[in-house]
């Protein structure tokens, strides 16, 4: 069975309102007439057989490698990364793709009799993984296998001792990379993609790189000049992870590819309500939304966040893909486009879109409102191919409560980003020149990136610059039923109802603007003509 | 004469402490404080000067002493009933002495005022052996460390550690007061009344600037950005040379001024502890979260100025300076509970900064109002003056000054020689005036700032 595509819908008297998510709740709103939605597709069809699957990617690989079976020698150096907490999303039910991809990958490398085998987690300048989070990933047989033996490691940008720095590319960007995996014999990188941005050479050049190096494609101009950094063609955040890729390739260092797709099924079926187009609610997800609703509305902050971050997406693997990088890049891309795109005709005035609890960074976590900024104008804002679905200088709506809430373990140099660095600037260029290094170099960030679970101190300004592209772009962005201090530190305008947030917009775009509805999650990914 | 009297009585202090508990300020209602009409104060001898104030500011030691927050410390060194007020710029009538009097070379006012006029002049409040006729002074004041006098009680003068807390010179907030002669300074051509005014807060700020002894480079946190705080910033950064300088404001304006007048780093409250972990690229040894969870700092600021002088921000201040930093302790506290292991443990010198006197640097002598002086010009801190309120008005006045930051004021004063109109009897209330907001800028008029009533 086909699942249906996307499809843009045209709000007229008759459409029943439209679900918004609003962090670790939901709105029904109702939106102007003559609106548009954009709504997802329907989950993909998965893989009947994904361990059958993998084992046929891994002997039958993409590209000019050879099977992995033919790359693994005794005696060799074998380095398995992987991509860390912040994929997928939600969390996947057990098995996670990486346990089983891993599982053959080290089943075939035990049938040759590769002894020197280490598990990295592709970290780049995030958290740490805790146990729990790493038995999640990996199944507790692999975390059994390595951890206790110091051979389950995550990646560590701030220890020199354990980078190797292997030069410059020719547009003058440092690589300095993990030092297992630069000494290893073969990398197998094994990835889960969720969109088009992961993958692909940024998986090793990003994944287990150094500040130093990171500094050179996550900044502001790379940003700005990635439209979208969702499409790979048109994104200067790819353009210098696949300089970088290549040059690693030319410094002798082998990178064996795996990379996998899910379906697009993000929530289990007692929340069926939410993925499906709210004129097809049936009395039951009525009940499920109503149900929902009501009690993460009356459940306290913490409980509700808890919940929600509880959830175990019924995700399955749609694709797997081996082999060299770029091949196997370009056929996932395929297939994330087939899962994705939807094509809209035209930019509007007006963009609004409901941000959920969840975004890459706080998995486990809180949705801080640098995070929120990042999630709406950085993720969804650059869901795009083409042309960006609001029009330059239009109007972002954001639906979000933005609490004025971190997570002090995960999250202590986004506490002072907000504090500090925002209440002086929300200029990414001027706080990257004034701010960055400051954060970047501070010993008690460093010091906390590498021995607890915080991401690292420069990581909030990154976040500030996923959304650069937006706030060049855009004439304004307004927040609805925010926290109305956070959401002014955030330099946008609140708004206590999308009414009111539609009448501001108009003082913006003027009067009787065009308006389209980002209908995520489910992720889509517009294919703006 | 129309004053404002402080008088002793534990069931009005007892009152407006549980008042100003509830709301900052209303202290000031339910009062130790009247409005009166009394005899003006004699004059203690031949050295001493009626003085008219145009200006009387409202201090931080004011509003805890008719709050019933000051410390029973103060009680041998005062004498009631008092009239307060020792922010003062007024007019003395007399012809000055053609000799300069006073200690540690500072010059009194020696002539008349434009054509024979009053003399416009700065009260310097302290009252020193000079002023109560000891002589040979203390040891201290012979130094001209006036603020540190030992014969603060003794003399020709009743208890008083300054005007405006001692029966015999009456204060600021009334219609005449007395000064000796030794404690005025004449204000220089050009100073508006507002930035008179501003002299004796700002000496006090110079004071505990320089007492920081600030080495060069050092970091300097300053808590606090009322008046007292936004002058140690502008001290600082006018007379010292710090490598940092970071103050804490709780509101918009005082945040704006703080980095105008020469902060580098303004932090908002409960951000103060990050903000200098961050400025200080300090370890912290637990992590905190935002706000009042703030994380514990293994290193922090050389120096912190506390221009609050609370038991939070006594703990603020031990919590964010290095281990052997100093903290000053500028604001005027009472009594405290502080948890007092980090000064131990860390090794901290915790020292108090009380009012002024004389000042060396590099091998220079100044009195401290005279550094006053020039750093109230250079900075213009005359804008700090927000509002003032005729005498009559002394609730509102009072209210407005508890609650300056939060209504984006800096200094209120009260206008002494305005007298507020009473309403027409068999009429309906008029609507109350609103408090006279004193120009902007370095106004020149020698004028009271009119009431709107008035001008009507």
């Amino acid at each position: 069975m086909t699942s249906r595509p996307g499809f843009v819908l045209e709000v007229d008297r008759s459409t029943p309102p439209t679900l918004m998510w609003h962090g670790e709740g939901f709105r029904l709103e109702r939106l102007p007439v003559g609106s548009r939605v954009v709504y997802p597709p329907e989950p993909v069809e998965t893989l009947a057989d994904p361990d059958a699957a993998i084992a046929e990617a891994l002997e039958h690989p993409l590209g000019d490698s050879p099977p992995l079976r033919a790359l693994l020698k005794p005696g060799m150096r074998l380095t398995i990364a992987f991509d860390d907490i912040s994929l997928p999303l939600p969390p996947m039910r057990r098995p996670d793709n990486r346990q089983r991809v891993i599982e053959a990958v080290l089943d075939l490398a035990a049938e040759a009799g590769v002894d020197d085998v280490v598990l990295i987690a592709a970290l780049a300048l995030h958290r740490r993984m805790t146990e729990a989070e790493l038995r999640h990933a990996l199944g507790d047989r692999i975390y059994d296998s390595f951890a206790p033996c110091g051979r389950l490691t995550q990646h560590d940008a701030e220890d020199p001792g354990n980078l190797v720095y292997l030069g410059q590319t020719d547009a003058g960007e440092d690589v300095e990379l993990n030092r297992r995996a630069a000494t290893s014999d073969l990398v197998v990188y094994v990835n889960i993609n969720l969109v088009p941005m992961d993958g692909g050479h940024k998986s090793v050049a990003t994944g287990l790189a150094s500040y130093r190096s990171l500094r050179h494609h996550h900044n502001v101009r790379t940003m700005v000049h990635s439209r979208s950094f969702m499409d790979q063609h048109r994104s200067e955040l790819h353009s210098s992870n696949w300089r970088m890729g290549r040059y690693l390739a030319a410094q002798g260092v082998k990178v064996f590819q795996i990379e996998t797709t899910l379906n697009n099924d993000p929530f289990p079926a007692s929340s069926a309500f939410l993925q499906r187009r709210e004129w097809e609610w049936t009395l039951k997800d009525r009940a499920g939304f109503l149900a929902a609703s009501k009690a993460l509305a009356r459940a306290p902050e913490r409980l509700a966040r808890s919940l929600l971050q509880s959830i175990n997406a019924p995700h399955a693997m749609a694709s797997v893909q081996a082999g060299e990088v770029e091949a196997v890049h370009a056929a996932t891309t395929e297939h994330m486009y087939r899962q994705l795109l939807v094509e809209v005709e035209g930019q509007a005035d007006i963009l609004t879109m409901g941000l959920p609890y969840l975004c890459p960074y706080n998995v486990n976590s809180v949705m801080n409102p640098v995070l929120v900024m990042c999630l709406g104008l950085g993720y969804f804002f650059n869901l795009y191919r083409g042309q960006p679905l609001v029009r330059r200088g239009g109007v972002l709506i954001l639906s979000h409560p933005t609490p004025w809430a971190f997570h002090p373990v995960h999250h202590p140099s986004y506490i002072d980003f907000f504090e500090q660095v925002l209440s002086e600037t929300t200029d990414p260029l001027e706080m990257e020149a004034k701010h960055e290094e400051t954060f970047a170099t501070d010993p008690w960030y460093i010091h906390l990136y590498r021995t607890s679970y915080a991401y690292h101190g420069v990581h909030p300004f990154y976040m500030w610059y996923w959304g650069a592209h937006a706030l060049d772009h855009l004439g304004g962005v307004i927040v609805v039923g925010g926290d109305r201090r956070a959401v002014r530190r955030l330099g946008f305008k609140p708004a206590s109802t999308l009414a009111d947030a539609l009448e501001m917009a108009e003082d913006i775009v003027g009067p009787d603007p065009s308006l389209t509805h980002f209908h995520a999650p489910p992720l889509l990914m517009a294919d703006v003509r | 004469m129309r004053a404002l009297l402080v008088e002793r009585s534990l069931p009005r202090f007892a009152t407006a402490r549980l008042a100003s508990a509830l709301v900052p300020g209303a202290g000031g209602g339910v009062r130790p404080l009247r409005l009166v009409d009394m005899d003006p104060p004699e004059l203690p001898g031949p050295a001493w000067r009626r003085v008219r104030p145009r200006l009387a500011g409202i201090c931080g030691s004011d509003l805890a002493t008719l709050d019933g927050r000051s410390s029973r410390w103060f009680e041998p060194i005062v004498s009631f009933p008092f009239v307060p007020g020792h922010e003062v710029v007024g007019d003395v009538e007399a012809a000055l002495p053609e000799r300069p009097v006073g200690e540690g070379g500072r010059l009194a006012p020696d002539r008349p005022g434009p054509e024979g006029g009053p003399t416009r002049v700065v009260i310097e409040p302290v009252l020193s052996c000079a002023t109560r006729g000891i002589d040979p002074p203390c040891p201290a004041c012979s130094e001209g460390r006036t603020g540190s006098c030992e014969r603060i009680s003794f003399g020709e003068l009743r208890p008083g550690l300054q005007t405006g807390y001692c029966v015999d010179t009456g204060g600021g907030w009334s219609v005449e007061m007395v000064a000796h002669l030794s404690q005025l300074h004449a204000v220089p051509a050009g100073f508006s009344d507002e930035e008179a005014v501003m002299v004796e807060p700002t000496a006090c700020a110079v004071h505990a600037a320089l007492a920081a002894q600030v080495q060069e480079g050092e970091t300097v946190a300053v808590l606090g950005a009322g008046t007292l705080g936004l002058g140690v910033v502008a001290a600082l950064r006018h007379f010292d040379l710090p490598g940092k300088l970071l103050a804490s404001a709780k509101y918009p304006e005082q945040r704006a001024l703080a980095a105008e007048l020469g902060a580098d780093v303004v932090a908002g409250a409960g951000e103060v502890v990050r903000a200098v972990r961050r400025v200080t690229r300090s370890l912290a040894v637990a992590p905190g979260g935002p706000g009042p969870r703030a994380p514990r700092l293994a290193g922090g600021a050389d120096v912190v100025v506390d221009c609050v002088g609370s038991a939070q921000s006594l703990a603020e201040a031990l919590a964010v300076v290095r281990p052997r930093g100093r903290v000053v302790l500028a604001g005027m506290p009472g009594p405290v509970k502080v948890d007092l292991a980090p000064l131990w443990q860390r090794e901290v010198t915790l020292q108090g900064a009380y009012t002024y006197g004389t000042e060396e640097r590099g091998g220079l002598r100044a009195r401290t109002f005279e550094l006053a002086f020039e750093l109230v010009r250079s900075a213009r801190l005359g804008r700090l003056v927000s509002a003032g309120y005729p005498l009559e008005r002394y609730g509102e006045a009072i209210a407005h000054a508890a609650s300056a930051g939060r209504r984006g004021a800096v200094k209120i004063v009260f206008t002494p020689q305005e007298e507020a109109p009473r309403p027409a009897p068999r009429r309906p209330a008029p609507r109350r005036p609103a408090a006279t907001r004193l120009p902007p800028g370095p106004a020149t008029s020698r004028r009271p700032p009119s009431s709107p009533r008035r001008s009507r």
